[in-house]
């Protein structure tokens, strides 16, 4: 059977184009990132990373992306649930809403949480009172983090659940499923790949972000310090390679994570094929 | 409250492991917030303010520092951060804290020479050779000359270039207001690029190979050429600057709060002593102690400084009429 | 795929069967009151205390202006080049079959991945005139750091796994009929991709452009490094917002950044509007 686009010359001058345009846009960046990292060899590279402050960034970052991601998990689910399965009047306002991270600029998310919590704000000044600072500590750099990582489950899920519809659950209903087996046995098996692509995704950017956590961290070098604004400060500090070495780390989170969204698309498909 | 301990259960809990730091042995911690290109000068002064703090009082102490551009991170402190002690590179920022009330009025009179150990000035540096003759401020108005310093609304550090370059003009032209702003106009468009801090600048300059001269800070400029290589970069110093104050003060509402205010103080006061002041010099950084002025005379050329005041009244003038959105700066930069 | 949205679009179903609206309905409104528009009284409580002229003084400000000129004229270009460039993509990833695919397609999502001021200094080191690219682009004149081609560039890596992402599910469910039934009556494969595929995709197609789009217009660590900060030339209005906070200018930070976030809003409003009417058509009406 013929396809549109199948004729073999116009499929390996697309093939071309694409992987080379993807190589020089997107592979390249990736390759510059690590021969920076290791533009003064091994040993440097390494007195980099093992360095007591890159430990704490690096422990900060996944203690921060370890937090965030059940909250957004449980965010987008509902939400998902919500906007997919009822109708309800402001349903398209609700779904809009939960875009405004996306509409923010990192560094006003940062902002408006600072004018909120600070010293100055009203929640902030509250807080004060009882002795509780959340900004300048990692219940800060947490609150932002989930601010701008939180569209993602439930914009991975929202079209998926949109597009299957909810006949399955309302026949388990019929059947006199309770709620939460309908849940666990019916939609989640659906909805699986796609949950778990949203939380790559969370992870992802809960780990890079810089912008927003600027603002709110206070940069205290072991225990406020993320591992995207350890690596601004050794870039400021002309410590290019120590810069590359943290962006390397980070990079290589990045590719984890993709690897693990590779690996379980193949399962997936090849789940598909043997069902 | 403090959240270091419910961290590290929670770390603890989250990842079954005692991956956490061990305890702090230290009995007092001090915080500093300092500006972004100071990190490796004070990791090198605090472990000699620890050592001389415990062979004084016998206490074990920890410093731990917080780096960034100068005004965001005194917008942190307004905003809550709660550092001892602030070692700036900009009057205007430990200014604001003051006008909050976080900071003593007169902090500038607490300490010697209005509060500011060290000092620099700002100076080019040029690629080797020197090939387009580059050594005071008129050489930068011509037009075959392209230079590169950071952006004045985004750094002070180009602040300071422009109000040098504003103070060496308006001695030129003995104050003469349209032959001035004549001159800043044209200055203002031989930068190539506005890059928002002074290490965006220098990587433009060094890395990307724009422009024919980097303006700096003089510390900043020598340091650049120690780092990428003496023999490639040549440092002019031009015989008419600014002279710009590195501030430090207590942030006293901190300090009473955290019980620190004798050790913020003696921090502060230590960064005077002949020690710290060699350290300082080390790092390109012009200071007051007589000895040490002595012993690294050779590294500072002598140069006409001119103060803010002098330039332009006071740094609240100088913010409101040059920097200000609509201020002159503005005017000067408009198509 | 297309039998059980077939299915659906039949049973139109009476209201609320399912259990947990109140649950969902509590966690979501609790969730977005609390971390999206709790903070967001902030940003407004600051403009609280402007008058409506003082407001329009600070946004259109000439230089600001300026800004929105610079902003949305390379987050279009980028935008229009990301539809093109995530369209190839998606279609080879989709149709084809050959060695390094999975590597690809796992290399779509990188963008996001990556701290966004790391992707400036490498796209910054990258095309200066003395980097990799710089150095081959340059003598074509092609300058590409430091002028408004460079932020270009750099919104459109940063966004360009939006048009890649959504274009992608669209393309595999596309019944093989369809072309085939193109073909079969003896159109070419242009006139076939044209006629049939690309209307297909169109909705999608438009989404993801969308969202590219808005995501460009805030960026603000992955552009500064390869902007040039010229004004009026190169300034992009996230670095506007950046000086008036430098400036301790918060109502005039808040001013330009409500600016941003209500066309923005805007923008994204349409996009989820049209994609419910898109995906309405698609299935029946079971949107």
């Amino acid at each position: 059977m013929q396809r549109i686009g199948d004729a073999p010359t116009v499929r390996r001058l697309l093939i071309a184009a694409a992987v080379l345009l993807a190589a020089l846009f997107l592979l390249l960046p990736l390759v510059a990132i690590f021969l920076q990292a290791f533009a003064r060899g091994v040993d440097v590279f390494w007195a980099n990373i093992s360095n007591q402050y890159t430990l704490a960034a690096i422990q900060l970052t996944l203690f921060i992306a370890v937090l965030t991601i059940p909250v957004c998990l449980v965010f987008g689910v509902a939400l998902a649930w919500l906007v997919t399965r009822f109708r309800f009047p402001g349903r398209r306002i609700l779904q809009t809403l939960i875009d405004i991270p996306f509409a923010v600029s990192p560094v006003v998310a940062g902002l408006v949480y600072l004018l909120l919590y600070g010293r100055n704000g009203w929640l902030g000044s509250w807080l004060d009172s009882y002795d509780i600072q959340l900004m300048f500590a990692w219940p800060g750099i947490l609150l932002v983090t989930i601010f701008v990582t939180c569209p993602f489950v439930a914009r991975e899920l929202i079209p998926l659940m949109q597009a299957q519809g909810s006949r399955e659950e309302e026949a388990a209903v019929t059947l006199g499923a309770p709620g939460w087996t309908i849940f666990r046995r019916v939609t989640l098996p659906n909805i699986r790949w796609a949950l778990l692509y949203g939380v790559i995704l969370t992870n992802a950017r809960a780990v890079g972000e810089f912008g927003a956590v600027s603002v709110v961290s206070g940069a205290i070098r072991g225990q406020t310090n993320t591992l995207p604004l350890h690596l601004e400060q050794l870039y400021q500090d002309y410590n290019t390679v120590g810069a590359f070495a943290s962006a390397s780390l980070l990079a290589l989170i990045a590719l984890l994570t993709l690897a693990a969204k590779a690996s379980l698309e193949w399962r997936a498909a090849r789940r598909e094929v043997h069902a | 409250m403090r959240f270091h301990t419910l961290r590290r259960t929670l770390i603890a809990t989250a990842l079954g492991i005692g991956l956490a730091t061990p305890a702090l042995a230290a009995d007092r911690e001090l915080l500093n917030s300092s500006y972004d290109i100071a990190r490796e000068l004070f990791a090198a002064i605090n472990p000699e303010f620890i050592a001389h703090w415990q062979a004084e009082n016998g206490e074990e102490i920890e410093i731990q520092q917080s780096h960034g551009g100068s005004s965001a991170q005194a917008r942190a402190i307004l905003q809550g951060l709660r550092a001892d002690v602030v070692t700036y590179n900009q009057v205007t920022d430990v200014q604001v804290l003051a006008d909050a009330g976080l900071v003593a009025e007169d902090w500038q009179q607490q300490l010697p020479n209005n509060a500011s150990p060290y000092y620099s000035t700002t100076a080019f540096l040029v690629r080797k050779d020197n090939p387009k003759g580059i050594e005071s401020w008129d050489d930068l108005v011509r037009e075959d000359v392209k230079m590169v310093f950071p952006n004045p609304k985004t750094s002070g550090n180009g602040r300071y270039t422009y109000l040098a370059a504003w103070g060496f003009a308006d001695q030129q032209f003995d104050g003469d207001e349209e032959q001035v702003h004549d001159f800043m106009r044209t200055f203002l468009r031989n930068v190539a690029v506005f890059d928002t801090g002074g290490r965006g600048a220098t990587t433009s300059f060094i890395e990307r190979g724009i422009g024919d001269v980097l303006i700096s800070f003089e510390s900043e400029v020598n340091n650049i050429r120690q780092e990428y290589g003496s023999d490639d970069y040549e440092v002019i110093v031009p015989p008419v600057s600014v002279l710009a104050e590195f501030p430090v003060a207590m942030v006293e509402a901190n300090a009473e709060r955290n019980g620190n205010q004798d050790l913020a103080r003696a921090y502060l006061e230590y960064l005077y002593s002949e020690e710290a002041q060699r350290m300082l010099a080390g790092f390109n950084y012009r200071v007051h102690h007589e000895a040490v002025v002595e012993e690294f005379a050779d590294r500072f050329p002598e140069t006409e400084l001119l103060t803010v005041e002098e330039i332009g009244g006071s740094w609240d003038e100088v913010m409101d009429v040059h920097f200000g959105s609509g201020g002159l700066l503005d005017e000067l930069q408009r198509r | 795929m297309s039998t059980r949205s077939f299915a659906i679009g039949l049973g139109s179903t009476p209201k609320r069967v399912l259990p947990g609206f109140g649950l969902s309905l509590g966690i979501s409104l609790t969730f977005v009151s609390l971390m999206l528009l709790l903070p967001l009284t902030g940003l407004f409580g600051q403009l609280a205390g402007l008058s409506l002229a003082e407001y329009w003084t600070i946004v259109t400000d000439e230089r600001v202006v300026a800004s929105y000129g610079v902003t949305i004229g390379a987050a279009a270009v980028a935008a229009i080049v990301n539809a093109a460039f995530g369209l190839l993509l998606a279609w080879v990833l989709v149709r084809y079959e050959f060695p390094g695919k999975r590597l690809l397609d796992a290399l779509m999502d990188l963008p996001f991945a990556l701290p966004t001021a790391v992707a400036g200094i490498t796209l910054a080191t990258l095309y200066s005139s003395n980097g990799w690219m710089g150095q081959l682009l340059e003598p074509l004149g092609f300058q590409v750091a430091y002028t408004w081609v460079g932020i270009a560039l750099a919104m459109a890596f940063t966004s360009i796994p939006f048009v890649v992402r959504t274009v992608q599910p669209v393309l595999e469910d596309m019944p093989h009929e369809m072309d085939e039934a193109a073909l079969t009556l003896g159109a070419s494969d242009v006139t076939g991709f044209r006629r049939v595929i690309l209307p297909h995709l169109w909705p999608a197609l438009m989404t993801g452009t969308g969202l590219a789009f808005v995501r460009s217009l805030g960026e603000f660590g992955a552009i500064i490094f390869i902007a040039g900060n010229m004004p009026y030339e190169t300034e992009i209005t996230a670095l506007m917002i950046f000086v008036r906070l430098q400036e301790y200018d918060y109502v005039g930070a808040s001013a330009i950044a409500s600016v941003v976030l209500f066309a923005s809003l805007a923008l994204l409003l349409v996009i989820n509007i049209w994609q419910g009417r898109f995906i309405k058509r698609l299935h029946g009406g079971n949107g």
